[in-house]
């Protein structure tokens, strides 16, 4: 059954139903996401013989086709249960709504979507009903039962999965979600999403490997006999190929490392005379000098964006040399610092340097961009004023030196005067 | 001015600052572990978990104290943006 030539549910499994919505014509969602086939706002309902729970909603503007699948198949008052997988507005948007027309619901949101919640709701009164759930907990409707699965940062720290264990029916919220607009719907019936699947991995499941990992472990487990996620394709069709696909996505950059003990840092530099070259050359000299550490030295006026993104995700320490033009850093070495969204960079090492004519405030600024990125400045950046002498190479090499140990140690404990940090 | 030390202990550091400084103001300079979000108490990101010393913090505010509980804060924890120190301490990112 197509869903774009009517507006009932959609069943999905025993007593399980789609009540979702179609955006065949977005084409960027987020802003930061683009989209060929538009996308879908995933909603379900699911009965049980004591009540009904809707698991998720849809974008405010799509709230008159939720509401009217879910029409189709429940009267309002029979809702027991709302299940917020993940509070990100288009799947909240009809909330407030669904709230005001079936007000003796229960909420259940993972512990950490409290204060999301609040935000988006903002009660006059500041009094909000909610149950926080974690996994394990479960919800019984009747002969179904809703367990939880506590599964945070995939993408926002609030988000959860549901599994209905009966059915063997993963609600896995953005997790295994792309957006690919089929009103087909159903992965068997749809035209070829991978592409889109990997792309929404890409930009937003990326950043949180780790978190997918531990995900994963919760989820591979389950006997699985359909995935519904909240964007794109229902996947009932060899469900567990997405899983699988998921953990590959997920492992892939670590299999490059040498061994587990060296740690890998990666020189980034631009130069316009040659200055901050010599100087990137003697920080990576330096660097090279230690035991355990790899270093790799990268001319960003070589490369392209996309590689040197996967570069940064794979290393553990980052140095960046920019000359100084009117008092900035120059625009190659901000266009790599403003594209690093998709991979995560919390903890690692980050340093600064660079040959300047007049002012030399670019180090500085690019020693904030990393800060602002969550990453560590442990050693204080390097600022030389035009040619380098060989007493200043000999500093960039103490420099490099100091980036490597920063990243093997072993850290000797020692005592300094705030003063000294300025 | 009276004096205090604060210890990072990720990174075995310790730096003697005035009392009344907030730990972000000496852990980001350092390169200490301990990392940034929002910067002004909300978000939870800069959560540190205080291994000595915990009375010689000033005292958590009822929005912080909000904001641990809902980031699942376990005993000792505090935010880094918003504790001041006020005696010697030893931290370390929670």
């Amino acid at each position: 059954m197509d869903a774009a030539s009517h507006r009932d549910g959609i069943e999905i499994a025993r007593g399980v139903h789609w009540i979702g919505a179609l955006d065949p014509t977005l084409r960027t969602f987020d802003i930061i996401l683009r989209t060929a086939n538009g996308t879908t706002y995933n909603a379900y309902l699911v009965r049980g013989e004591t009540g009904v729970a809707v698991i998720d909603t849809v974008k405010a503007e799509f709230a008159d086709e939720f509401f009217a699948r879910l029409e189709s198949l429940a009267r309002y008052e029979e809702i027991r249960v709302i299940v917020l997988n993940h509070l990100e507005p288009d799947h909240t948007g009809a909330l407030p709504e669904l709230m005001r027309r079936a007000p003796q619901a229960a909420l259940y949101i993972s512990t950490r979507a409290t204060s999301m919640l609040k935000a988006l709701l903002k009660p006059a009164d500041g009094v909000l009903e909610y149950t926080t759930v974690s996994t394990g907990d479960e919800v019984d409707l009747g002969g179904r039962t809703l367990r939880f699965l506590h599964t945070p940062f995939l993408h926002w720290p609030d988000t959860q999965c549901t599994y209905l264990v009966e059915e063997k029916v993963l609600f896995s919220g953005d997790v295994f979600g792309c957006h690919y607009c089929d009103s087909r719907l159903f992965n068997d019936r749809v035209g070829d999403f991978r592409f889109s699947f990997d792309y929404y991995y890409a930009h937003i499941m990326r950043p949180f490997k780790a978190q997918v990992m531990d995900a994963l472990r919760l989820i591979e487990p389950l006997p699985l006999a359909t995935i519904a996620p909240t964007h794109g394709p229902i996947l009932r069709e060899r469900p567990r190929r997405y899983v699988t696909h998921y953990r590959e996505l997920s492992t892939s950059s670590l299999s490059d490392r040498l061994d587990e003990d060296t740690r890998s840092l990666a020189v980034f530099y631009m130069s316009s005379y040659g200055n901050t070259a010599r100087m990137a050359e003697a920080v990576y000299a330096g660097a090279d000098e230690l035991e355990g550490v790899r270093v790799s030295l990268y001319d960003l006026e070589g490369g392209e964006i996309g590689p040197f993104v996967d570069l940064i995700e794979a290393a553990d320490g980052l140095a960046f040399g920019s000359p100084t033009i009117n008092g900035d850093a120059v625009k190659p070495v901000w266009d790599l610092l403003s594209s690093l969204a998709v991979v995560n960079l919390k903890g690692k090492v980050g340093a600064a340097f660079g040959s300047y004519g007049w002012s030399g405030e670019a180090v500085r600024m690019i020693e904030d961009r990393m800060r602002g990125l969550k990453m560590r400045v442990p050693v204080p950046g390097l600022r030389v004023k035009l040619i380098p002498t060989e007493e200043e190479l000999a500093e960039c090499r103490e420099f490099g030196r100091s980036l490597a140990l920063a990243l093997v140690g072993p850290r000797e404990a020692r005592v300094i005067e705030l003063a000294d940090l300025a | 001015m009276p004096k205090a030390k604060v210890t990072f202990e990720d990174i075995e550091t310790t730096v003697n600052v005035p009392a009344g400084t907030r730990v972000i103001e000496v852990s980001e300079k350092i390169g200490a572990g301990i990392i940034y979000g929002c910067r002004e108490g909300d978000c939870g990101t800069c959560m540190m978990h205080v291994l000595e010393g915990w009375n010689n913090l000033t005292e958590p505010s009822v929005l912080e104290e909000k904001v641990l509980r809902e980031n699942m804060a376990s005993r000792h924890d505090r935010l880094a943006c918003q504790a001041q120190i006020l005696g010697d301490c030893r931290v370390k990112p929670a």
